[in-house]
């Protein structure tokens, strides 16, 4: 049959290593695309991990403070509350992809696969240092995510190896991810801004997308807004927001492309981290 | 590479689909292999909303669903939403009040506004436009596919409380 249907994380390692040319397919919103307009083939066979129960799942750990989401978790289950209370910058960010219908196919773990530097849950993933999990016939590594990425479309990801989940920490404190796009539905992010402000560490992480090769991370900016925070109010002047908001621009790497300019791309994401800067004050 | 026979179940029965090839989406072996004409396939990368079916249950885009992976899954389409002849409350509803023009994005749009109405009984102005962001229509400007999607609720409420 070309097309398989495993039901476990090693049927399915086992499957690619015997066909190590198959395309894996989950939520199939960007694989299909590349099919139906022919850039992409799918080869001689498919292995359709939508069936593998282990990564449908996720589960929260109080003891390690840890959520972990199976790879074919869809954005529309990363929206329920239950997951919006643990983390909610991914369930804010799963909400601005696509449509109900996308987000009822598309998986985090196939996000991850096609790791475009637009991926709405990758900023997410990143700003939290989230871990990815790989698993080959006979062997799993963890990988930080930020490593994982590596370049426009391009991953760690070694043939052989399937994507079998994430585990992010549970932050106390404040996170939320914001994005610009031409409407408020069914956009692809022209620029896209995570902010995760963690009480506990007193750190600031901010992660970047559309405006690089890949999602980006902004240390001067997150070290700057760190030593300027109120840590109890998480209220930070309107002139550090500013600055705040100068130095991410500062830290993007955007090209003009037929979805924006990279000035505006630029201008766009200090927008987005000010904004955001100014909502973590807001909210405590 | 062509494909195997294989089997969909699509309004709770069987068809055998021969001569797709891997890869074919599912609305295209819908209305080319199947011969079920309802789903409209326009922009062909989910953002048009126009083939909109259910499968397992899901809202979901039938151009990017590989077909042949909706194998022992129930698909339902536009054909089976009612008999031809008796319309749905939401097909009715649409007509009623003018929400169809063109009518090429209805059939999409009659599956998102049943979906809507079995998760959100009583959706307002906002969640009714914010749930149906993935299906375009260029005729109406929406104003009346909202006021139809309205009166069905309304109407659904009555009969729910016996009035």
């Amino acid at each position: 049959m070309p097309v398989l249907f495993p039901t476990t994380v090693d049927e399915a390692t086992t499957a690619l290593a015997a066909h190590p040319e198959s395309m894996l397919l989950a939520g199939g919103t960007d694989a299909m695309v590349g099919i139906n307009d022919g850039h992409h083939r799918p080869g001689a066979t498919v292995i359709s991990v939508n069936r593998i129960a282990d990564l449908r799942s996720w589960r929260h750990d109080p003891d390690s403070g840890t959520l972990t989401v199976g790879a074919g978790v869809t954005y529309t289950e990363l929206m329920d509350a239950s997951i919006a209370g643990l983390v909610p910058a991914l369930a804010e960010a799963s909400r601005t992809v696509g449509s109900p219908q996308i987000r009822n196919a598309g998986t985090l773990g196939g996000n991850l696969a096609t790791s475009s530097p637009a991926g709405d849950g990758l900023p997410v993933l990143s700003a939290l240092n989230a871990v990815v999990h790989l698993a080959a016939a006979s062997s799993t590594r963890d990988v930080d995510v930020n490593d994982f990425m590596v370049g426009v479309k391009r991953t760690a990801l070694k043939p052989g190896e399937i994507i079998t989940g994430v585990t992010v920490p549970i932050v106390e404190g404040w996170q939320g991810y914001a994005k610009v796009g031409v409407r408020n539905a069914m956009v692809i992010a022209v620029a896209s801004t995570c902010v995760v402000v963690d009480q506990t560490r007193r750190t600031i992480a901010v992660a970047l997308g559309s405006v690089g090769p890949t999602i980006l991370r902004c240390p001067d900016a997150e070290s700057f807004l760190a030593s300027r925070i109120d840590w109890d109010s998480l209220i930070a002047s309107d002139a550090d927001q500013a600055e705040f908001g100068r130095l991410v621009s500062g830290a993007s790497q955007p090209i003009t492309d037929h979805r924006s300019t990279a000035d505006y791309r630029r201008h766009a994401v200090g927008v987005l981290a000010r904004r955001l800067a100014r909502r973590a004050g807001a909210t405590s | 590479m062509s494909n195997e026979i294989f089997t969909l179940h699509v309004n709770g029965e069987a068809h055998q689909v021969r001569d797709s090839w891997l890869g074919e989406n599912l609305m295209d072996v819908l209305r080319d292999r199947l011969g079920l004409m309802g789903s409209k396939g326009a922009c062909e990368q989910g953002e048009c909303g126009s083939c909109s079916v259910l499968v397992d249950g899901h809202l979901v885009c039938s151009c990017l669903v590989m077909a042949a992976s909706a194998v022992g899954q129930q698909v339902v389409t536009i054909e089976g939403v009612a008999p031809v002849g008796s319309p749905s409350d939401v097909q009715q509803a649409f007509v009623e009040f003018g929400a169809v023009q063109c009518g090429f994005c209805t059939p999409g749009l009659i599956m998102a506004v049943h979906d809507l109405l079995e998760r959100t009984p009583d959706p307002g102005d906002t969640e009714i436009r914010e749930e149906l962001a993935g299906n375009i229509c260029r005729c109406t400007g929406y104003g009346r596919i909202i006021d139809a999607v309205q009166q069905v609720a309304v109407a659904r409420r009555t009969d729910r409380s016996g009035a």
